[in-house]
């Protein structure tokens, strides 16, 4: 064990929390939901002895708009909830994207639709990144696959949001938050950056910042969307990751993120054993998406396989970059029920004897 | 190459989920990667709560899967549900003083270990998961009981420090059951 290293073995959820501390985050708004409230626990039993506040609003709709306002003041600030929760917060997101306020947000999907269950889903896909409030604009969504990456992506996330001024949600599921793994925490140095646009009171030397998300002429609005555009394709020509494994050989591709990863590098496994050639591509940004990197695998894969806990939502996106190169289908459960690798390695058998 | 998949499963209150953490810590200790799924919400308020713990030299791809190398179980509800899953050439250790009637497989080891009863006879019952964890760690000794008493003492609040000695003849005393069981 190296000296400036921390290891322990933490929920996804609390990994999560810890990280969150230890980036310098100055507030935390939440409302509790499960399954993530672990985070909010977490934050309250560490408040008294770190210097963050930590503050259980009265919902969520509170909880968005406090960090809207924490996040035009400058602070280092997050808010974290599931499914039903997030789409309570979807008002504040739009205004604090228009507003182009930096802050983390973090959604442990849960099933759905409605109420739903409290068991692990990818059902919020569309939601995450093709907007779950009204408006132009886009989050920078990722993906963790692990307890590690719960972790890790709080730095990420707060580092990506200040870069683009812009909200950043990490998108995990009820089995990547309550799962426990092994976690390594660094010393590493906090980054932040000057603010000059937060409203910090006015002094005599400036003029005075103003955050809204009003502009109620036209010309005005177009040019704040036309502005919008601008940094988001930035963030797309600079922030796209991902991880491929056992791609270069590979006839055959699956395509999974979040916890679906998790299942389907045992899949690959599986196969791989078998004698099929199968790599895996893991989207780790959800927005931007890594397009580029499936249409170039689609020219060498006679077929890909999207493996998601939901009904198929990513799967447009892959068809999308793949742009009618190869053959790509979809196989998920829905409810909160996980497969198993051998489950989704069957479907992935029968699929590639359809090509 | 170590890779072992274990479920751990019985009724909420048995030291289930206690019992596949300080596995999981004590594997941490020792080097070795982790991972602890619990089962959670409405199925812990059923027949089962239940962990798959999965310790590994590698990587650990999947924390879910849905055959194991060693079953843990604590009730008869969760011999019935998993005895099925384990996989062939593996092994369940089970507390015999609640579960009356074990799986009958023949591909597999099944050892009975009455754990509440020599719990019973330490005065402590809440040490029956340490004494099925000693039983397995005999059978298959992935991790040191030193391993072990080093995790619980991380995972443990200091106030209940003087419970190690405790926890420590549990693990000796399921080790020794699995001698006899053996």
């Amino acid at each position: 064990m190296e000296q400036n290293e921390d290891i322990r073995l933490m929920k996804g959820n609390e990994a999560m929390a810890e990280a969150a501390i230890q980036a310098g985050m100055d507030a935390y708004f939440g409302y509790p939901i499960t399954p993530q409230s672990e985070v909010l626990e977490y934050l309250t039993r560490e408040m008294p002895s770190r210097n963050f506040l930590a503050l259980q609003a009265e919902s969520e709709v509170a909880s968005i708009n406090m960090v809207y306002g924490a996040a035009g003041a400058g602070a280092r600030v997050m808010t974290s909830s599931s499914s039903p929760g997030w789409s309570l917060m979807q008002e504040g997101v739009s205004y604090i994207a228009s507003a182009q306020l930096p802050c983390l947000l973090v959604n442990v999907n849960r099933g759905g639709p409605g109420l739903g269950t409290i068991q692990p889903s990818q059902g919020d896909y569309f939601q995450a990144t093709k907007g779950g409030g009204h408006g132009d604009y886009r989050l920078i969504v990722l993906a963790p696959n692990s307890v590690q990456e719960m972790a890790d992506f709080v730095f990420l996330g707060f580092e990506l949001a200040d870069k683009y001024r812009n909200p950043v949600l990490m998108l995990s599921d009820g089995a990547i938050g309550q799962m426990m793994e092994r976690v390594i925490f660094r010393n590493r140095e906090i980054k932040k950056i000057a603010k000059p646009w937060a409203t910090t009171g006015k002094t005599k030397d400036r003029e005075r910042n103003i955050i809204t998300s009003l502009f109620i002429q036209p010309e005005k609005m177009e040019k704040v969307n036309l502005e919008l555009m601008k940094k988001y394709e930035e963030i797309e020509k600079n922030e796209k990751r991902y991880e491929e494994i056992f791609t270069d050989d590979a006839d055959y591709i699956i395509v999974a993120y979040g916890l679906s990863a998790r299942i389907s590098h045992k899949v690959v496994l599986l196969a791989r054993e078998k004698g099929i050639k199968v790599g895996l591509l893991r989207p780790i940004t959800l927005w931007p998406y890594p397009s580029e990197v499936l249409n170039k695998l689609a020219d060498k894969a006679k077929g890909m396989f999207v493996v998601e806990l939901n009904a198929g939502q990513m799967i447009e996106d892959v068809r999308l970059a793949v742009n009618g190169k190869v053959r790509v289908e979809h196989y998920g459960r829905m409810g909160g029920i996980i497969p198993s690798p051998e489950e989704v390695e069957e479907h992935f058998e029968k699929f590639i004897k359809t090509l | 190459m170590l890779n072992e998949e274990i479920i751990i499963a019985g009724f909420g209150g048995q030291g289930v989920l206690s019992m596949g953490q300080t596995l999981g810590y004590a594997s941490m200790v020792e080097g070795k990667n982790v991972s602890w799924m619990p089962s959670y919400g409405p199925e812990m308020r059923g027949g089962t709560a239940n962990c798959i713990t999965i310790v590994s030299d590698s990587t650990i791809s999947s924390p879910i899967v849905s055959r194991y190398d060693t079953g843990i179980l604590l009730n008869q509800p969760s011999m019935e549900k998993f005895e099925s899953r384990i996989k062939k050439g593996g092994i369940i250790v089970y507390e015999s003083t609640n579960i009356l009637h074990a799986s009958e497989r023949k591909d597999i080891g099944i050892y009975a270990i009455p754990a509440a009863a020599a719990a019973n006879k330490l005065n402590n019952v809440k040490v029956a998961n340490m004494i099925l964890l000693g039983a397995f760690l005999e059978k298959k000794p992935i991790v040191s009981l030193d391993s072990v008493i080093a995790a619980l003492k991380k995972v443990l609040p200091e106030r209940y420090h003087n419970l190690l000695p405790m926890n420590r003849q549990a693990l000796e005393v399921g080790a020794e059951l699995m001698r006899k069981a053996s």
